[in-house]
């Protein structure tokens, strides 16, 4: 019934193991040289190997390799590039490591990279140097590496307890499983002994000590065991994807997905490496839950959790936390959406009767409730036993004495007040008072001062109410049976009462964190701009998080600018900044409490859109994130994030727009001025020609001379035209204002146009009391002249033109009409646009004369329409604000 | 006549025009095609107007046009592509006698040319000033149109004395102003419009239609020749 257990390939493993491959190519390839222990020779075999490729014309270069002044290891290294090791100042005394960045940037082929369990000098980039090899791997660099099974996550715990050594340079599994080729290195136990003793591991002394702690017989085959279990494990899964990838039917194996499900004990640590070893043989898929309840978390429990949760991540497993105060049923809830065929989880341990019954019914009921999925349950050993003691101390009795004694104060004044009403309302109504006080206080303290209430309330309830008074004797049956109702009740009514408190609060916290998100979500879309963003953006990190914070974004090139958000406190170094692009590069976390360059002050997050990244943000923190709160933090990122790509992506589609616009401007630009300037100098040319070649009789010479002169003032007009509408396009039109008489103005436009105009009735209309104006008298002089030139253009010749000036309310009118045809009714909001022509426009206009006269109207914040007549003809209409001064203030 | 000119400007096909339409109205021609070229010639050759282009290869014309003017005094007409008022003002201010853009009508330059000559050469000395109907009288600060006396105050007589003393030369709003009224009032260009718009109405015969007090848009006025 599960579909997963068809003999089919599941489309969504399809698809990724398909961009699994796609995403591989691009990266370099890791091939790691395995082995059970040291001396069995992996850097020999790694040496070797690269030999040969060498020979093969293979760019190779070591990049860190330890030969341990073994001699045929140090012979094989010769030849090889080597790059030079980087000092460190490690508490004085220099640490050489590995130089990254130059292996980076001398990009070979393949680089030897020795020993990748390797724990980074402080102050490195990196805390350990598979994430150094990570970075190597991104850069497209093939990487030849070394590894012995003790250091792999999943299997220190087991090296530890058959050698009784422990491992502390490990590695997440996920990156072994990662590996593009694993090859074994192997010898038998005998074999690896004998090199012991001849020195050819370790000097003669130290070999001796290291055969009797280490390297015993024993250890030796049980890690020989482990590590071919693993490469043998490995091939296994190979296949299995490779069958997966080529459509090969055959025993899915895979259709198994385990769910473990941890909890903030030590114990989860075996838990989860144990269900990791259980995937890798079943060849399953495996993920990890934490179901949070009411349950109260003690600093230390949290410590724990949280260190459980980054140990299910470097083994690669998958982790969600969910919410729900019943455990069993989050469980299986979950494990019935996610398709899980296995349940694992560690067996709980009772620390007394009550909590064993509790528990025993967790077992029961995740039994009856998971149905057809397989649930495990995995022991605890002795180790962790007082451990997980220790970390059970019950929360809720921890309320202190304070509490306590605010309860009892709190019964005692209740009792005095119906100590004085019981005789009117008689003692068993007084138990109710009583009942009321102890349900009321459960509503404010915990467990503890209930149990108490409960108890000191019918101890006087006893005493004092219940005859016979003042004894603690009980007269009556029935008054037995209440008093013991009475404490029950009391006690149920506490408890009770109790335990919805820390849920409400849990439940209070998460409903506090949905609605910053909400808010922060809608604010988020009512703004627009980059600016707007990262203000909102801070404006909320301080009021949720009380961090304060600085942000760095992307440029147009998708670089990291080095330019932080202006209104931020923080001030980053140049070392600092670094750190910011490699979080921007990386899309990861870095700086203070992570494991990439944590020696600095701030903790560096990348804000990562659906597909790129947009910048990173710098916070200042006081203390480490908790889970909840991580998760919290990476929603809020998360919003600012994608609010950001839109916004990016706004400017983009604008630029593109304008690109676009411009585009189109220049096609119409380079159509018109084409036509435009080839016509007069077509004229031109032809009537020089003429001129040139032949002689004519001196009328005939006269015509083309005047042809000539046309033409010239035609194409100087679209000059000037052009140069004008250039201008106003750099925007470096600013109107020289200064006083003006717009007699004088009206005149000179006349007389520039006497030869045009002759034709036409011109009718200039200015009121005697028009004052002096401010503008610039050869911006609005050109304005003029176009509209007129227009209106001769365009109106027949003999009818009338008006140019009417009036000065009202600190502005300038000024109307030019013709009797003209007009424009057509749904052409008048365009005649302003560049390249705009009438259908029935004469030859010789550009279609600029009207944008330019806009153009230099606008630069004097005025206004400029295009109306039809009523009887015929065109009407513009320029109105200006202008500063006005009287001709008669002036003279005085 | 047959004063020598000279021409200062790096476009051939502008030199050619100019020695074509100048030696048919019988100049004497010298030309010089970069900055260096033309301060040379003008010391040697002592020619009796300069046509100075601003936009030359190896200097900027202004700076030719102040270092000319630290010792030559003969007219020098700016003739240039720059065509905004800004450039022209700055020329003018800079001790350019006129200034004329290019595409520019040969009649008019020539005109110029003329006006400019007979100016540095005409003595100043002569206290009457005849311009068709109009004379003035600066000895007795009178004017005269069609024989009658206009009435004019002392302001209007001093503008209208100064823009005719510079006939044929455009002189700026701000050089005007500080002649008339005094270096207080370079930025009160308000006065002048006044006081030419009420000089038009007493001397021109038509005052829509200025045929001696032109405006030159944004730069100045010039007195019609």
């Amino acid at each position: 019934m599960d579909f997963t257990d068809d003999n089919r390939p599941n489309p969504d493993e399809l698809l990724a193991s398909l961009i699994n491959e796609e995403e591989k190519s691009k990266r370099g390839k890791l091939k790691i040289f395995f082995g059970m222990c040291a001396g069995v020779g992996k850097t020999y075999t790694m040496l070797q190997t690269a030999q040969a490729e060498k020979l093969k014309g293979n760019e190779i270069i070591i990049g860190y390799v330890e030969t341990h002044n073994r001699k045929e290891t140090a012979e094989l290294v010769k030849g090889f590039e080597l790059i030079p090791r980087k000092t460190y100042d490690y508490k004085s005394t220099p640490v050489q490591e590995m130089d990254l960045d130059a292996i980076i940037a001398r990009k070979p082929q393949i680089v030897l990279v020795d020993e990748l369990a390797h724990t980074n000098a402080p102050g490195s980039r990196h805390a350990k140097r598979y994430q150094d090899v990570q970075e190597i791997l991104e850069n497209g660099i093939n990487v030849y590496t070394s590894l012995n099974v003790q250091h792999l996550e999943s299997r220190s715990e087991t090296v530890a307890q058959i050698t009784g050594i422990i491992i502390r340079e490990t590695l997440p599994d996920e990156i072994f499983e990662n590996a593009d080729e694993v090859e074994l290195v192997d010898l038998t136990p005998d074999e690896l002994l004998q090199r012991l003793s001849e020195g050819k591991v370790y000097a003669p002394e130290r070999s001796k000590l290291a055969i009797e702690n280490f390297f015993r017989k024993g250890n030796i085959t049980a890690l020989r065991e482990m590590a071919l279990r693993i490469v043998a494990d490995r091939v296994d899964k190979q296949l299995h994807d490779y069958m997966q990838l080529k459509r090969i039917k055959g025993p899915w194996k895979s259709g198994l997905h385990l769910l473990v499900a941890i909890s903030y004990t030590q114990q989860s640590t075996k838990l989860l490496r144990w269900a990791k070893n259980l995937s890798y043989s079943m060849g399953a898929s495996i993920q990890a839950i934490y179901v949070e309840t009411m349950h109260d978390l003690t600093s230390k429990e949290r410590e724990q959790l949280d260190k459980n949760i980054t140990l299910a991540g470097q083994l690669g497993i998958k982790f969600r936390i969910i919410t729900n105060s019943d455990v069993v049923k989050a469980i299986v809830d979950f494990a019935q959406k996610e398709n899980v065929t296995h349940i694992i989880v560690g067996k709980p341990r009772a620390i007394n009767v009550l909590s064993m019954l509790r528990l025993g019914n967790f077992v029961n009921r995740l039994i009856r409730y998971s149905g057809n999925i397989d649930v495990y349950i995995l022991g605890s050993d002795s180790e962790t036993k007082d451990k997980y003691k220790e970390k059970v101390s019950i929360p809720s009795f921890t309320s202190n004495f304070q509490q306590y004694l605010t309860v009892s104060l709190f019964v005692i004044l209740a009792s005095v007040v119906c100590y004085l009403i019981k005789d009117y309302a008689g003692y068993q109504v007084v138990s109710f008072g009583l009942l009321i006080l102890v349900s009321i206080l459960a509503l404010f303290y915990g467990t503890g001062p209930i149990l108490l209430a409960a108890a000191l309330s019918a101890l006087i309830w006893d005493y004092f109410f219940i005859p016979p008074q003042f004894t603690l004797h009980i007269g009556k049956p029935e008054d037995m049976l209440m008093l013991i109702m009475f404490f029950i009740i009391a006690l149920l009514n506490g408890i009770l009462t109790s335990r919805v408190r820390p849920q409400e609060k849990k439940i209070r916290v998460r409903e506090e964190r949905t609605h910053a998100l909400y808010q922060l979500t809608r604010e988020l879309t009512m703004i627009s701009g980059i600016d707007e963003v990262s203000k909102i953006a801070i404006k909320y990190i301080q009021k949720y998080f009380n961090l304060d914070c600085a942000i760095i974004l992307k440029n147009d090139s998708n670089q990291l600018d080095n330019q932080l958000n202006q209104d931020t406190k923080i001030k980053l170094s140049e070392n600092e900044l670094s750190i910011a692009s490699w979080v921007y590069k990386h899309s990861a976390k870095a700086g203070k409490y992570t494991d990439t360059l944590p020696s600095t002050d701030y903790t560096f997050y990348p804000l990562t859109g659906n597909n790129d990244n947009m910048g990173v943000i710098a916070v200042e923190h006081g203390t480490v994130f908790t889970q909840g709160e991580e998760q919290f933090w990476e929603a809020f990122l998360s919003q600012i994030s994608s609010k950001y790509e839109r916004e990016f992506l706004r400017n983009t589609a604008k630029k593109a727009f304008i690109l676009n616009e411009s585009d189109k401007l220049y096609k119409t630009l380079f159509n018109s001025i084409s036509h435009e300037l080839r016509i007069p100098v077509a004229t031109i040319i032809g009537a020089a020609d003429t001129l040139l070649s032949q002689s004519y009789p001196e009328e005939t010479k006269l015509k083309l001379y005047s042809e000539i002169n046309t033409a010239s003032i035609r194409l100087n007009q679209l000059i000037e035209n052009l140069l004008n509408m250039s201008r106003l396009e750099s925007g470096r039109i600013t109107p020289r204002l200064d006083w003006c008489d717009i007699n004088d103005l009206a005149n000179k436009v006349v007389d520039n146009l006497k030869q045009e105009l002759l034709p036409f009735r011109l009718y200039i209309v200015i009121p005697a009391s028009m004052p002096l104006v401010q503008i610039d008298f050869g911006l609005i002089e050109q304005v003029l002249h176009n509209l007129v030139l227009n209106a001769t253009q365009n109106a027949p010749v003999g009818t009338s033109i008006r140019l009417k000036f009036f000065h009202d309310n600190g502005f300038l009118t000024v109307q030019v009409m013709d009797r003209g045809a007009g424009f057509p009714n749904d052409d008048l909001q365009m005649v302003f646009n560049k390249f705009y022509r009438g259908k029935d426009a004469k030859a010789g206009g550009t279609g600029l004369g009207l944008s330019i006269v806009k153009g230099f109207i606008e630069a004097h914040n005025g206004t400029v329409i295009a109306e039809n007549r009523q009887n015929g003809g065109a009407i513009f209409t320029i109105k200006i604000p202008v500063k006005s001064i009287n001709h008669l203030e002036t003279t005085k | 006549m047959n004063e020598n000119i000279l021409i200062i400007d790096d476009e051939v096909q502008i030199r050619r025009l100019l020695e074509i339409t100048l030696s048919a109205s019988g100049y004497k021609i010298s030309e010089a095609a970069t900055g260096k070229e033309g301060m040379t010639m003008a010391a040697t050759r002592q020619p009796a107007l300069i046509i100075l282009d601003l936009g030359l290869p190896d200097a900027d014309g202004l700076d030719i046009l102040r270092k000319l003017r630290e010792w030559y005094e003969k007219p020098i007409l700016i003739l240039s592509v720059r065509n905004s008022e800004e450039d022209i003002i700055k020329a003018l201010d800079n001790g350019a006698n006129d200034y004329l853009t290019k595409p520019f009508r040969t009649g008019e330059l020539l005109a110029r040319i003329r006006v400019a000559i007979r100016q540095s050469q005409g003595n100043s000395d002569n206290p009457i000033l005849v311009f068709g109907s109009l004379i003035i009288d600066l000895a007795n600060h009178t004017a005269r149109k069609n024989n009658e006396l206009i009435k004019l105050t002392s302001t209007e007589f001093s503008l209208l004395a100064l823009l005719a003393k510079n006939e044929g030369r455009v002189l700026t709003h701000q050089y005007i102003l500080k002649e008339v009224w005094g270096m207080g009032y370079v930025e009160q260009t308000q006065y002048l419009r006044v006081f030419i718009a009420q000089l038009r109405k007493k001397v021109e015969d038509e005052p829509t239609k200025p045929r001696l007090l032109n405006t030159e848009s944004g730069i100045g006025y010039r007195f019609g020749y």
